[in-house]
């Protein structure tokens, strides 16, 4: 049995006519990662809540770990661990106490949590820092200490909701590292992103969603292999001259604003055609496929902000 | 919902010197100020006693009015908005009308403290006859600031823009508390402010408080003064359930 299964799972907030989430299926099955991609406003962060239990569906079915949120959600949430995208964390208490009263609130006991939040000061590297007060951390210890908050009762899934957006590289890279580590030992990740490598490097599956649908599931590769072709050759031109040249290349070209992207399994023949026509790119670059490809062909290229 | 108070208490115990200071000073100021200061131009007794004496009451429950306004308005808007504590304890296996709970009940902790040290700068004045009238007071105070508080919880929860709570304090709570027969007595109202001041708790409030402390308490006033409030309180709380879950289980 799947871990999380949801049928035309439906999100209306009352009052508008907005559809967050317009009727999405989906399996998460246990110990893999699991991704939702998709840009602002495609319904990931109100499926998210749903996941966690916060937030009634307004429609479908949705079972976690067998048992349904909207009556159990109370015996549910004490076996999720939820990632929050701003972190909620307390700044006027110490990052060993936030951990700590974040124990309490799951009825573990004051002697249990003290020895716990050690544990979990060493798991998200932050040992040292136990007595500051959370204003003093740098974004990327609160992300971890958020991390750390989440695994206070030990969860079966982790909802980790934009966890690296606004961090830089190390910190990135840092946090990626522990959520393997979580992997590692069996907890099931559930992560939102809008980052095409984050998605690649951490999950096993995932959707693409966009207008509060599923455009299309898979392992990244899959779904590589399935939108694009193998290779990508992007082409620079000056100004006003990217629409010539791609009438002029033919083939399967996208335009973006900046560049074209040509697709093809041998992107080197093509830069060698379109030398041959007589174009002159500013800059040419042949690269792998890779999921922002995906993206960008399932979501549409323009702007959802 | 001890759950959720334990995180109020872990807060408080940064803070809790600096708000006792100030629950000290507070009545000190304003029984020396307006008790003493002005009051010595009052010629005469206010219904059979001195100013101070009359003062004294009305004021205990008019600051724990304010004082619960404060607490369960701006602290419960800012932990729903800004530092969105709320937010973190129902991602817990609490409920929304748990994490209401926990919360008012912190607010009673600091109405209570607040009272209490309120009747004892009035004992240091000799306005309080015995300790079983200190009791009374202390309890009748508590009373009259958690009872509303209820109500303005369940209010403030929705409130996404702060300003507002502004506006209430100064055009709802301020007028409370000026009229409710805090400095004087209703009985100096026209007939028509005066019934709606019977209608609002402040007044409630006042009038037991000043009954107990200068024992005029009968046993009818008193049952009416601590049932409305009471009732008040019930009803906050059934509000409040519905309105916390709105806004924390969207």
């Amino acid at each position: 049995m799947a871990l999380i299964e949801a049928e035309r799972l439906e999100k209306r907030y009352p009052g508008t006519d907005f559809t967050a989430v317009a009727g999405i299926g989906f399996q998460v099955e246990r110990g893999e990662a699991f991704g939702f991609l998709g840009p602002n406003g495609a319904g990931k962060s109100s499926t998210m809540r749903m996941l966690a239990c916060v937030s009634q569906p307004s429609g479908g079915s949705l079972r976690i770990l067998g048992e349904n949120p909207v009556t159990h959600g109370r015996a549910l949430r004490a076996r999720l661990g939820v990632v929050p995208q701003d972190d909620a964390l307390d700044l006027q208490l110490t990052v060993r106490e936030n951990l700590i009263v974040y124990g309490l609130y799951f009825g573990l006991s004051l002697k249990h949590m003290r020895a716990k939040s050690t544990e979990l000061l060493e798991f998200a590297q932050l040992a040292d820092k136990a007595g500051e007060r959370v204003e003093h951390l740098s974004g990327g210890m609160r992300r971890r200490l958020t991390i750390a908050r989440s695994l206070v009762n030990d969860p079966e899934i982790l909802l980790l909701d934009e966890p690296t957006t606004g961090l830089d590289p190390q910190a990135r890279h840092i946090l990626w590292d522990r959520l393997f580590r979580l992997k590692s030992v069996g907890v099931t990740l559930i992560l939102t992103t809008h980052y095409m490598d984050e998605a690649e490097q951490l999950c096993d599956r995932l959707v693409i969603m966009d207008k509060g649908l599923i455009a299309d599931e898979g392992t990244p590769r899959e779904l590589i292999d399935r939108h694009v072709t193998r290779e990508v050759l992007e082409l620079r031109f000056p100004p006003g001259e990217q629409e010539q040249a791609a009438e002029k290349l033919g083939g399967d070209v996208e335009i973006l604003p900046d560049r074209l992207l040509c697709y093809a399994d041998d992107g080197d023949a093509v830069l060698a055609r379109a030398t041959e026509l007589g174009l002159r790119p500013l800059t040419a670059l042949v690269r792998r496929a890779t999921l922002e490809d995906v993206f960008l062909r399932l979501t549409g290229r323009s702007l959802t902000d | 919902m001890i759950r959720a108070l334990a995180y109020w208490l872990f807060r408080y115990r940064r803070t809790w010197q600096g708000t006792v200071v100030v629950s000290v000073a507070n009545p000190l100021l304003f029984l020396l100020a307006i008790g003493a200061g002005l009051g010595s131009l009052v010629r005469g007794d206010v219904e059979g006693v001195s100013y101070l004496q009359f003062f004294a009451p009305g004021m205990l429950a008019a600051a724990a009015f304010q004082n619960a306004f404060i607490d369960a308005g701006f602290g419960v808007a800012s932990a729903r908005g800004r530092e969105r504590v709320y937010q973190t304890a129902v991602a817990t296996p609490l409920s929304p009308g748990e994490v209401m709970g926990g919360h008012l009940l912190f607010v009673a902790l600091r109405v209570f403290v607040g009272a209490l040290a309120f009747v004892v700068v009035m004992a240091l004045f000799g306005l309080v006859s015995s300790a079983g009238t200190a009791l009374a007071l202390l309890l009748a105070a508590t009373l009259t600031g958690v009872a509303p508080a209820a109500a303005v919880a369940a209010w403030a929860v929705t409130v996404t823009d702060f300003p507002r709570l502004n506006t209430v304090f100064r055009f709802v709570v301020m007028p409370m508390y000026l009229f409710s027969g805090t400095f004087f007595s209703v009985g100096q109202l026209p007939a028509a402010l005066q019934t709606i001041m019977y209608a609002l708790p402040l007044w409630h409030g006042a009038d037991l408080c000043r009954s107990l402390a200068l024992g005029t308490a009968t046993p009818g006033m008193t049952l009416l003064h601590v049932a409305y409030l009471g009732v008040l309180g019930a009803v906050g709380v059934l509000i409040g359930r519905v309105t916390f879950r709105k806004v924390l289980h969207v």
